[in-house]
């Protein structure tokens, strides 16, 4: 029998199915992480592409140079380790401030009317779906010198100057949680909605105050839920570059947008990987945090 | 009960203000006559023609429609093949990697990813030869990747509600698997299949990081040029083209809304009618029996 034979050989459609997708993502996800930590090895150079090759063939030997320069200069200069500290504090500051105002609007739409729900879930889905550029930009009319939050202001007679908000840290809070807000509502949504409301019922029927029973019983239930959320605000956070780089100012300094000077202006390749694998480093713990969360989530034991 | 209830239904709608603020504020601007964008000077269209005229804004747009069209379709079929292993194939090995590559892509920061896949290319240029240069499809594999784990997270959430006694049925009547997944699973899980895409086409339109780091010479997409004339500064040309974008979201969304409606209230009637017929056959109603014609729809 040939097909027998043919088809021995073949891969059957159980690995056909995982690996089309495993093959993929490890080319175009997995891979290119050994690419980056390889390169942050080695040297900038005036060339297409513009670093050293770390194994070079030399009077019949193969000579592997790791160069650690880049890495000590993370170290020497104050400025990338204080950008590191920026993007993780405003990350945090924002993770905490998308939970603390995302949880209550979560609340709100897992109790309202399921027909209702459909509707208040699409208007926080709708904004993930415009071009996140947009929303910074919308908010740059607002908050510069001259714009609507400083004329309302004034207008009012709150203040007499404008208010320098624009290209400071705070237009950076103010856009982060912005445009990270659905995020933080979505997961903890598809967790709230998932709770016996009998419980609630029990424990007030028990004499327990309204508060006690959501501190006592709906946050702990719902811890997937947040893992979910903070991790899916500050992980991104850290890395951001576009908040920063049109609402932020000289003061504003995160690691995404030194590393994107590094690659096009300086154009320093080495060096970008370096931080990439740094910021790496740092986003590890968090990555693999939400990665359990998720995979329980996946497969529905959660 | 009330104060707490009262607490949050405010939160809720003070959010929803905080988010659909700027956006309504950004349409009005987009319709200033005045040059100076934050002096109202009366109602004009002005500068919705002079988009017309911008070459390079538009080749940029059509650009980017091309390529979140391919990424919705790879990322539909990649993401749904990632979603079925993930929710049927319960053990293999390395399962765990899988579910890991699949979850990381959604919150890796876009630098990491982007720097990541462009000295790829460029590894695989100087070893392959190929890609010999930068461009859509570079843009799109960066963006199917991205998507494909958005696409994976909506449909197995759908594929983990079904009832799989449906496709155990039709295994037991003697069907090959793949004709179940075609015939069976695929219909049952359409809409999120659809949502998926939908979503795939959004992110990718919307991708400027990304973009920037694998694309080459001449393949600028239309964030990649939104982006450079931002960074000068608030622009009334730039009002306009965003208040364009919202609109094309916002009837996206509609009908999204829309649809799931309907299908909702298709299947409500559905069961109704089951109900009254089970209740008119058997002289009594049979909510069990009502069950699975609603599952069907």
């Amino acid at each position: 029998m040939k097909t027998s034979k043919l088809k021995r050989y073949l891969p059957g459609g159980r690995q056909a199915v995982i690996g089309i997708p495993f093959l993929w993502l490890f080319l175009f996800f997995m891979l290119p992480f050994f690419i980056v930590l390889k390169i942050s090895f080695a040297e900038a150079d005036v060339a297409i592409p513009p670093y050293t090759d770390l194994v070079q063939f030399a009077e019949d030997k193969i000579d592997i140079a790791l160069n650690l320069a880049n890495y000590l200069l993370l170290g020497d200069d104050d400025l990338y380790f204080a950008a590191y500290f920026g993007s993780v504090k405003m990350a945090f500051i924002s993770t905490l401030l998308c939970l603390l105002i995302g949880y209550p609007m979560a609340y709100a739409i897992s109790v309202a009317k399921k027909e209702t729900q459909t509707v208040l879930l699409l208007l926080i889905m709708m904004p993930t779906w415009t071009a996140i550029l947009i929303r910074v930009y919308a908010w740059m009319g607002i908050l510069s010198n001259n714009g609507l939050l400083n004329g309302f202001l004034q207008f009012i007679g709150v203040i007499d100057q404008p208010l320098q908000i624009l290209n400071t840290n705070l237009a950076v809070y103010i856009g982060i949680v912005y445009s990270y807000l659905p995020f933080m509502i979505l997961p903890l949504f598809a967790n709230l909605v998932k709770h016996d409301q009998s419980l609630l019922e029990a424990s007030s029927d028990l004499g327990s105050s309204r508060f006690n029973s959501f501190w006592k019983i709906t946050v702990p239930l719902s811890k997937n839920g947040i893992i979910a959320g903070c991790m899916l605000v500050f992980i991104p956070v850290v890395g951001e570059f576009v908040i920063p780089e049109l609402l932020g100012g000289p003061e504003t300094l995160m690691i995404g947008k030194v590393l994107w000077q590094e690659f096009f202006n300086n154009r320093d390749w080495p060096v970008a990987s370096a931080l990439a694998v740094v910021m790496l480093a740092i986003l590890i713990v968090p990555i693999v945090l939400f990665n359990r969360s998720q995979a329980k989530e996946l497969e529905g034991r959660a | 009960m009330k104060t707490g209830f009262r607490f949050s239904t405010f939160m809720l709608w003070a959010g929803l203000i905080f988010i659909y603020a700027p956006m309504v504020i950004l349409v009005i601007y987009s319709f200033n006559a005045s040059r100076l964008v934050t002096v109202w000077g009366g109602w004009s269209v002005n500068w919705y023609i002079a988009l017309l005229d911008n070459n390079q804004l538009i080749s940029a747009v059509f650009r980017s429609l091309e390529i979140a069209l391919y990424t919705a379709v790879a990322a539909v079929v990649l993401g749904t093949l990632a979603a079925f292993v993930l929710t049927r194939i319960t053990r293999f090995k390395g399962r765990t990697l899988f579910g890991g590559l699949v979850t990381a892509p959604l919150v890796m920061p876009e630098v990491i990813t982007g720097l990541s896949l462009l000295l790829l290319f460029v590894a695989m240029a100087q070893l392959l030869g190929w890609p010999a240069e930068r461009g859509i499809v570079t843009i799109w594999i960066a963006h199917t990747t991205f998507c494909s784990s958005y696409v994976a997270v909506v449909v197995s959430a759908r594929l983990r509600e079904l009832d799989m006694s449906i496709e155990e049925a039709a295994m037991d009547l003697g069907a090959r698997p793949w004709k179940v997944f075609l015939l069976i699973t695929i219909p049952m899980i359409a809409p999120s299949l659809a949502a998926g895409g939908m979503m795939s086409f959004a992110l990718s339109l919307d991708d400027l990081v990304l973009a920037s780091f694998v694309s080459g010479p001449g393949s600028t997409t239309l964030p990649m040029e939104v982006f450079s004339q931002v960074r000068l500064g608030v622009k009334p040309e730039i009002n306009a083209i965003a208040s364009l974008i919202l609109l094309v979201v916002s009837l996206f969304t509609f009908l999204v809304w829309f649809f799931t409606r309907r299908a909702e209230v298709r299947r409500r009637r559905a069961v109704q009618a089951a109900i009254e017929d089970a209740a008119a056959n058997s002289g009594q109603p049979d909510p069990r029996r009502a069950g699975s014609p609603a599952t069907v729809a």
